[in-house]
């Protein structure tokens, strides 16, 4: 690796980067800076901000609802994570395949992708009306006789994840079909050579040539699901009672509907560290971070 | 709280993507100034209602003066964008509010517009508005809001058909004959009422009724006024216990934390005759035409006041709602004085009050009786002038009259009592701890 600084390759100078280093500085650094300042103040959005010290700060530690949004985020990132790859990985290569019924198979799981949010949880809401929706007639079928999923606190979040999971999955399908579809053929040639029967070639071809792929879908799926909310606070509002009241959406409910912009901006600052460190620690765990090559040999 | 008949699933979709982009703007949400030393009015967007707006402006503007340019917003990206350009350069000269605490937070803010000389000078203006909905308009003995639609109390609504197969003939005016006809309809085999609980204000309009039945209107006011404990207090407790009785009794089914009222869920109910009533704000008898219109045309609507509690302290004349929506003017003005004359010679004007009863609102003007006695809901909207004008007290809904975050926290634990993961009596501590 040590070798290729000594190759003179004739990169774009410094200049290149400060468009968007200004564009950088000014819509992300200042806000979030701005940020800071507002969670060491309480502020309405009416009267101007009061500074207040650690006051923001030390009431996170004693607010029920911020332990529990925290909680709730991370089991929605989690889940997000494993129920999304789990299924969008395997789809992603069958569908790269190059038969013309995958290649339409492919076109209707995209539609989801293609719906804004709130038309999504719109729709959902209204196929989860207890009394009229779907929920109403395959609720009884799966053991919930009144239909009750987005009202019952122990169902409602499982709900949300699956709402998630459905509009962003076709989203790592495509990454997972493009990515598989980069796979030189004569890999699998030679894993047929070798013997090699289908499950094989996935598991020992396919897999480990999409891992920049897992990282990277990863890596979307865990920074999106910490900041994401349209749905949630569509759909549910939290609800029932603060049973998917994830992070994002309590930070908006306080900031938005409480007006405590203060308090706010500090849980807002706690998602903006955890979404940074979690991306950092993902990619350096995973060397990621080198981009080593999965050809190596080729 | 809903204040037009209208709310869709499309217009509360279009409210989130505003939302969002009034978060991802935080601070500069208002829209550009009309310019040219001209005035801007923020008012909800309502199809009926701004076209009445509008000639008002219209009227105005063909005088002297500034002109003003009409602004219409969706209900919850409103608060948020009026929070953060009131003061700013960016402010609306009027604006739309629902005053009481609402408008009390600009109030103490300096932010608006004293009108009480302007009201002193034009006695006949004045007294022209129904007292008990101008008070709420009203801030520290000075007029800060001009009431500007039509009164909204809550009462309940009824599928005729639902109560007479049950062999129910009048609706009870006694808290125990209302438990008696939940047993009824349970008994005939209905949900006996609908309830939209995956919105809480929905809910909140059984514990304001109940404490003011329960209580009489000082436990709020001790409320609104933050005295400690007004929270816990008994007659606070009892209300929640018999809510606590109505959903032990399955008064609302068992799914009712999953019925939303936006996508017409607790209405479906009620129309469909799988429940038998819904308390609800009077824009209900609009939404129902629009969204049920057979139902509405075949006469199977009724309504009653929400009952007297035997024993209880309240007068069962007391009425909760939302009393009016108003309009102030923002001490920020360019031009006050053009902003007030608009508020003065406009909103109790012979052509604007008829513009909003023939779209359904029931002004809060005196001596309409002839004129609220025409058109497509004559019926009822005599039955709200009349409730409105018998009323003695006429108590903000919980959650406009309390500041904000009081407001939030208060819908977050009422929910929790609904689902039983609350106690009546923690909710009192919670929103005790919550109101300091």
């Amino acid at each position: 690796m040590s070798g290729a600084s000594h190759v003179d390759v004739a990169r774009p100078g410094f200049g290149w980067v400060v468009p968007a280093l200004v564009f950088f500085a000014l819509f992300a650094l200042v806000p979030m800076l701005g940020l800071i300042y507002l969670s060491f103040t309480a502020y309405d959005g009416l009267n101007p901000p009061v500074w207040v010290g650690m006051q923001n700060w030390q009431a996170l530690a004693g607010d029920q609802l911020f332990l529990d949004s925290l909680r709730l985020s991370g089991m929605l990132t989690l889940l997000s994570w494993l129920l999304q790859t789990a299924v969008a990985l395997p789809l992603g290569v069958y569908l790269a395949g190059k038969q013309r019924t995958r290649a339409v198979l492919a076109a209707i799981f995209f539609v989801p992708q293609l719906m804004s949010g709130a038309a999504i949880a719109v729709l959902w809401g209204t196929l989860f009306d207890p009394n009229f929706g779907l929920a109403s007639v395959l609720g009884p079928l799966v053991g919930v006789p009144d239909g009750n999923f987005i009202g019952n606190p122990s169902l409602a979040f499982y709900v949300i994840l699956f709402v998630i999971s459905w509009q962003f999955m076709p989203f790592h399908t495509l990454l997972y079909q493009g990515a598989t579809r980069a796979i030189p053929e004569s890999l699998y040639e030679a894993a047929t050579l070798d013997g090699a029967g289908r499950w094989r070639q996935f598991r020992s071809v396919t897999v480990p040539q999409l891992r920049d792929t897992i990282i990277t879908s990863g890596v979307l799926i865990v920074v999106g699901s910490l900041t994401y909310f349209e749905i949630v606070l569509i759909l549910t509002n939290g609800g029932p009672g603060t049973a998917t009241r994830i992070l994002p959406l309590h930070m908006y409910i306080e900031g938005f509907r409480s007006f405590q912009m203060g308090y706010a901006a500090a849980l807002a600052v706690v998602l903006l560290v955890i979404g940074t460190a979690l991306s950092l620690v993902i990619t350096r765990v995973t060397g990621y971070r080198q981009m080593t090559s999965q050809r190596e040999g080729m | 709280m809903p204040t037009w008949s209208t709310m869709r699933t499309a217009l509360a979709a279009a409210a989130v993507a505003l939302t969002v982009t009034a978060t991802a703007a935080c601070g500069t949400a208002g829209p550009a100034g009309a310019g040219g030393g001209g005035l801007t009015l923020w008012t909800l967007e309502n199809e009926g209602i701004n076209g009445v707006q509008q000639a008002a402006v219209d009227s105005f503007n063909s005088g002297e003066g500034p002109d003003i340019a009409l602004r219409t917003y969706v209900n919850d990206p409103y608060k948020a964008a009026l929070q953060t350009a009131i003061g700013s350069p960016n402010a609306p000269d009027v604006f739309y509010n629902w005053g009481g605490g609402n408008l009390k937070g600009y109030v103490d803010a300096g932010q608006v517009a004293d009108l009480s000389a302007a009201l002193d000078a034009n006695p006949a203006v004045k007294d022209a508005f129904l007292p008990s909905v101008l008070d709420v308009g009203t801030i520290n003995g000075k007029v800060y809001g001009i009431p500007m639609q039509g009164v909204q109390p809550v009462s309940f609504f009824y599928n005729k058909d639902v109560l007479s197969a049950a062999g129910i003939s009048t609706f009870p005016t006694t808290w125990q004959g209302f438990l008696d006809m939940v047993d009824q309809l349970k008994g005939a085999g209905v949900q006996p009422i609908a309830l939209a609980g995956s919105q809480p204000w929905t809910e909140l309009m059984y514990l304001e009724y109940l404490l003011e039945r329960n209580g009489g209107p000082e436990k709020f006011q001790a409320i609104v006024n933050g005295t400690p404990g007004a929270w816990s207090d008994a007659a606070v407790v009892t209300s929640l216990r018999q809510i606590k009785d109505l959903i032990d009794r399955g008064a609302f089914g068992s799914n009712f934390s999953a019925v939303n009222y936006d996508n017409q869920g607790s209405q479906a109910l009620l129309t469909s005759g799988r429940a038998g009533m819904e308390l609800m704000g009077s824009w209900e008898v609009t939404s129902l035409n629009d969204n049920f219109p057979d139902f509405v045309k075949a006469g199977k609507l009724g309504w009653a006041d929400f009952p007297a509690v035997e024993g209880g302290a309240g007068d069962p004349k007391v009425i909760v709602g939302n009393p009016s929506n108003f309009y102030s003017v923002a001490a920020s003005s360019s031009d006050v004085a053009a902003a007030t004359k608009f508020l003065i010679d406009d909103m109790t004007s012979p052509a604007y009050v008829k513009g909003m009863i023939d779209v359904g609102q029931v002004p809060a003007i005196k001596g309409l009786d002839q004129q609220i006695a025409t058109g497509e809901f004559a019926d009822y909207n005599q039955y709200v002038y009349k409730m409105v004008q018998d009323a003695p007290s006429f108590t903000q809904s919980w959650d406009q009259a309390l500041p904000a975050d009081v407001s939030q926290a208060m819908l977050t634990n009422l929910s929790q009592v609904f689902l039983g993961s609350m106690t009546p009596e923690q909710f009192g501590q919670a929103m005790d701890a919550a109101a300091q």
